[in-house]
C-alpha cells in the first residue's frame, strides 16, 4: 500500500497497465514529456519509451479517430482529452465509430479503449474549462461510462476500464483530484493523504465497473450520486443529522440498478446529486428508473439537485455550484414528513 | 454601421456560391479541362522530399497513351497476366454492380451504389498493395474486396441482410467488413476512416511491422475535419499510409467546387501539409497503380505518407436513391476526356496483342454468369424484407461484449413483442 492522491492514483493505473501490456498506449495533448497539464502522465514517456507515451497535434477528432484504428491494429489505447469541455471535436469518432465498431462489424472489429477526461467545476475553470457532459455520452449505445471519487476506485476503476474490451469514457472529477470536497469552497482543501481511501494498493487491482458503493449506510433517504457530489452529499447528510443512504455510482453505463433499487425500496425516499446541467442530465434517466421501479416504495417525489442549466460561469461558479445550501434544500423537503 | 462616406466609395460586397459549368440539357465541353500528354510526367525518386515534387499536385500523372500504348516514366510494366487480371476484375465488378443494382430495382434490398466509371481507383490501387495491408474504404471501393478474393455470395447476403449475412442485417448494403481480407468496417459517416487508417499506420509503425494502411474518401468529404486531422496526424508521425481522395466531380448532388476544385487541386492539399502528394488520371488503370506502388514503397521505406488524388468521373447515380438527370447535363459522362477505365484497358490489351473483341465479349458473359450464380444462391438464405433471417436475439449482440441488465430487459420486451407480432 501507498498513500496517493487521484492524479498518483491514476498515474500509478497507467503504469501497471503499460507494464503489463505492450498494446497500452497513451496520446493526448501535453500527455509525454512534460507529463500532462494535470500531472497524470507523468513520468510514463521516460519510462516506457516515446511510442508508449507521446503528444498528439491539437485535435480530439485526430486522437479518438487514431484511436480506432489503433485498435483495429490491435493496440489497446488510453487517449487523454486534456479537459471534457474539449471532446466535442471528438464525437464523432467515439459516439459513430467507436462505440459503434462491435455491432457495425459484428464483432470483427472492437474498440479496446479508455479515454480519459478530467470534469466538472470549483476550480475557477469558467465555461470551457468546468462542464460535465457525461450525459451526453450515456445517452450513447456501446459505450460505457465511468466516474471515480476516490484515488483507490480511480486507479482500480481504470485499470478495469483499460481491461475492458469495450470503449470506456474514464471522466476524472478534477476538484478532488487533491482532495475531497464538502462543499465549503471557502475551506482549504484536506490533502487526500487524511482520508483511508488514499491508500492505493501499488500493483495491480481492479474495482469491477458496472458495482456502485454505499459509501454511508443509513435509512431515512437515498442519496445518488458521483464523482465530486459523492462528498458534497455526504458531508451535507452529516451536517443535517439526517441517517441517509448515499449511494457512489462509480458507473453510470451500465449503472448498478440492483444496488439502487435496494436502497429506494429500504428508504423509500430518493434524492439524486450532480453537478451537470439539469436538463435532460443524468438525473433525468435515475429519476426514472427509481420510478420505474420504486415508485410503490416511495415515500416522497423524487428531487434531483443539480447545476442550472446555464454555462458554467466564472466568477459566479460558487453560486452555479450544487452545494450545501441546494443540496440541504432538497434534503429537509424529502424527509420533512419523518421529522414531524 | 460602415459610414456611409465610405461605403460609397467600394462596390457592395457579394457571396461567391459555386455553380457547375453544365446542368441539365446543357451542351458540355471540357475543352478547359487541362489533361496532360501521357508518359510526360517526371517519376520523382522514391526517395524525394514532398517539397521538392510539389509540381506533380498540379500535374496528372497519365501512363496510357491516345493510341492506348504504355508510355513514359510511370509505366509499372505489368506482365499481360497481371493485367488481365486486372481487366477481368474491374469488368466483374461493374456487372456485379449493374446486376445487384437491378437486385434493388426489383425490391430484393433497400439501397445499393455502384462505382462505374471508378473501377481503377480501387482494383488498380489494390492490386498494387500487398494482400495484408490495411484497407480503410469509403462506401465505393468494393473493387478491394474483388482483388483480394472476398466471395461474390458474402457480398450479395450482406447486400440482401440475409440469414447468411456475416454482419447479421445490421448495416445498409456495401458497407461491408472483412477482418480476415484486410478491409476494414465500412462506415456511413464520411471520411472518420481516415484519422483511423493514419492511426492504424502508426501502431504498425510503432511495432515496428512492415505493413501498411490505404484509405480512401471522395472529393467532397476532403471538406470534413476528419480529413485535415488525418492530414495533420499523417505527416506529424509520418505515417506509413497511402490516403487516397476519389474525385469523382460529384458528392451526390454537389459539385467538386463545393470541396474547394474551383480554387485548387485536392493533390495540393498534400503540399500545405508537407506530404507527398500526386495526381493521377483515375480512368487509366496502369497509372493508379504505379502511383499507389510508387506510395507503398515510399511508405514501407519509412518515407511517410503519400496523398493521391485520383481524377475520375462518377458515371453513374449516387446510389439508389439518386437521380442525377436532375442537377447535371448526361452529356458529362458521354464527353468525359478521360474515358473509361475498363474500355481503356480493353484496348491497351488488344493493342498489346494479347486480347480480342471476342475474348471480351466471352469475359462480359462469364463475368454476368458468375453474379447471377451468387445471387441466386445468395437469395436463397432470403432477401430483405421477406422473413425474420437473423436470430431474434442478434439485435441486442454486439452492442458490449457481454450484455448488461438493461439490454437483457429490453431484448425480453423484444422477444415479447415477437411472440405477439409473429406468433409461431
Amino acid at each position: 500500500m501507498a498513500v496517493m492522491n487521484m492524479i498518483e492514483a491514476i498515474n500509478s493505473g497507467l503504469e501497471t497497465m503499460m507494464e503489463r501490456d505492450d498494446n497500452v498506449v497513451i496520446m493526448g495533448e501535453d500527455v509525454g514529456y512534460f507529463g500532462g497539464v494535470f500531472r497524470a502522465t507523468a513520468g510514463l514517456q521516460e519510462k516506457f519509451g516515446k511510442t508508449r507515451c507521446f503528444d498528439t497535434p491539437i485535435s480530439e477528432c485526430g486522437i479518438i479517430g487514431a484511436a480506432v484504428g489503433m485498435c483495429a491494429y490491435g493496440l489497446r489505447p488510453v487517449p487523454e482529452i486534456q479537459f471534457a469541455d474539449y471532446i466535442y471535436p471528438g464525437m464523432d469518432q467515439l459516439i459513430s465509430e467507436a462505440a459503434r465498431l462491435r455491432y457495425r462489424s459484428a464483432g470483427e472489429f472492437t474498440a479496446p479503449m479508455t479515454v480519459r477526461s478530467p470534469v466538472g467545476g470549483g476550480i475557477f475553470g469558467g465555461q470551457t474549462h468546468s462542464q460535465s457532459p457525461e450525459a451526453m455520452f450515456t445517452h450513447v449505445s456501446g459505450l460505457k461510462t465511468v466516474i471515480p471519487s476516490t484515488p483507490y476506485d480511480a486507479k482500480g476503476l481504470l485499470i478495469a476500464s483499460i481491461e475492458d474490451n469495450d470503449p470506456v469514457l474514464f471522466l476524472e472529477p478534477k476538484r478532488i483530484y487533491n482532495g475531497p470536497f464538502t462543499g465549503y469552497y471557502d475551506n482549504p482543501v484536506s490533502p487526500w493523504s487524511k482520508f483511508a481511501e488514499s491508500e492505493v494498493p501499488e500493483g495491480h487491482y481492479t474495482v469491477p465497473l458496472g458495482k456502485a458503493k454505499i459509501v454511508r449506510e443509513g435509512d431515512a433517504v437515498t442519496v445518488l450520486a458521483y464523482g465530486t457530489m459523492v462528498h458534497v452529499a455526504k458531508a451535507v447528510v452529516e451536517e443535517h443529522g439526517i441517517n441517509a443512504e448515499v449511494i457512489d455510482l462509480r458507473t453510470l453505463v451500465p449503472v448498478d440498478i440492483e444496488t439502487i433499487e435496494k436502497s429506494v425500496k429500504k428508504t423509500g425516499r430518493c434524492l439524486i446529486v450532480h453537478e451537470a446541467t439539469r436538463t435532460s442530465g443524468f438525473g433525468a434517466e435515475l429519476s426514472a428508473l427509481v420510478q420505474e421501479r420504486c415508485f410503490y416504495h416511495l415515500e416522497a417525489p423524487i428531487e434531483r439537485v443539480t447545476g442550472f442549466d446555464t454555462p458554467y460561469p466564472h466568477s459566479l461558479e460558487w453560486a452555479y455550484f450544487p452545494g450545501p445550501v441546494r443540496i440541504g434544500e432538497a434534503l429537509e423537503k424529502i424527509v420533512r414528513d419523518l421529522k414531524s | 454601421m460602415v459610414d456611409d462616406n465610405r461605403k460609397s466609395n467600394l462596390p457592395p460586397l457579394t457571396l461567391h456560391i459555386p455553380e457547375p459549368k453544365f446542368r441539365p440539357g446543357d451542351v458540355v465541353d471540357y475543352s478547359d479541362l487541362d489533361i496532360p500528354q501521357a508518359g510526360a510526367q517526371a517519376r520523382p525518386d522514391i526517395n524525394t522530399a514532398p517539397k521538392d515534387m510539389r509540381d506533380m499536385v498540379y500535374d496528372m500523372v497519365r501512363v496510357l497513351d491516345d493510341g492506348h500504348k504504355a508510355v513514359g516514366p510511370w509505366d509499372p510494366k505489368l506482365d499481360d497476366e497481371t493485367l488481365l487480371t486486372m481487366l477481368r476484375t474491374m469488368v466483374q465488378v461493374r456487372t456485379f454492380d449493374d446486376r445487384l443494382h437491378r437486385q434493388q430495382r426489383q425490391g430484393k434490398t433497400s439501397f445499393y451504389m455502384k462505382c462505374t466509371g471508378e473501377e481503377a481507383t480501387s482494383v488498380a490501387a489494390a492490386m498494387a498493395l500487398h494482400a495484408d495491408d490495411m484497407c480503410f474504404p469509403s462506401y465505393r471501393q468494393q473493387g478491394i474486396l474483388f482483388v483480394r478474393g472476398y466471395p461474390m455470395i458474402e457480398m450479395v447476403n450482406q447486400i440482401f441482410s440475409n440469414k447468411a449475412d456475416k454482419l447479421k442485417g445490421r448495416q445498409l448494403p456495401i458497407m461491408y467488413s472483412s477482418r480476415e481480407l484486410n478491409f476494414f468496417t465500412v462506415s456511413g459517416n464520411l471520411t472518420t476512416q481516415y484519422p483511423q487508417a493514419v492511426g492504424w499506420a502508426m501502431a504498425s509503425a510503432s511495432k515496428g511491422d512492415s505493413r501498411i494502411a490505404a484509405v480512401w474518401c471522395g472529393e467532397g468529404s476532403t471538406a470534413e475535419g476528419d480529413f485535415h486531422a488525418a492530414m495533420t496526424f499523417a505527416t506529424v508521425y509520418n505515417a506509413p499510409v497511402i490516403m487516397n481522395v476519389v474525385n469523382n466531380q460529384w458528392a451526390i448532388s454537389s459539385f467538386s467546387g463545393f470541396a474547394g476544385a474551383e480554387r485548387t487541386t485536392f493533390a495540393a492539399r498534400g503540399a500545405g501539409y508537407g506530404i507527398a502528394a500526386l495526381r493521377v488520371d483515375g480512368n487509366d488503370p496502369l497509372a493508379v497503380y504505379a502511383a499507389t506502388s510508387w506510395a507503398a514503397e515510399r511508405a514501407r521505406t519509412n518515407q511517410g505518407p503519400t496523398l493521391i488524388e485520383h481524377f475520375t468521373y462518377r458515371a453513374e447515380a449516387h446510389s439508389t436513391s439518386d437521380d442525377p438527370t436532375a442537377y447535371r447535363s448526361a452529356q458529362e459522362r458521354e464527353e468525359w476526356p478521360l474515358g473509361d477505365p475498363i474500355n481503356r484497358l480493353n484496348k491497351h490489351l488488344i493493342q498489346r496483342g494479347v486480347w480480342s473483341d471476342e475474348q471480351q465479349e466471352a469475359l462480359d458473359a462469364e463475368c454476368l454468369e458468375a453474379v447471377k450464380e451468387a445471387v441466386k444462391e445468395a437469395a436463397k438464405n432470403g432477401i430483405l424484407g421477406h422473413g425474420l433471417h437473423q436470430p431474434f436475439e442478434t439485435m441486442f449482440q454486439d452492442v458490449f461484449e457481454e450484455m448488461p441488465w438493461h439490454l437483457k430487459e429490453q431484448a425480453a420486451q423484444a422477444n415479447k413483442e415477437r411472440e405477439i407480432k409473429w406468433p409461431s
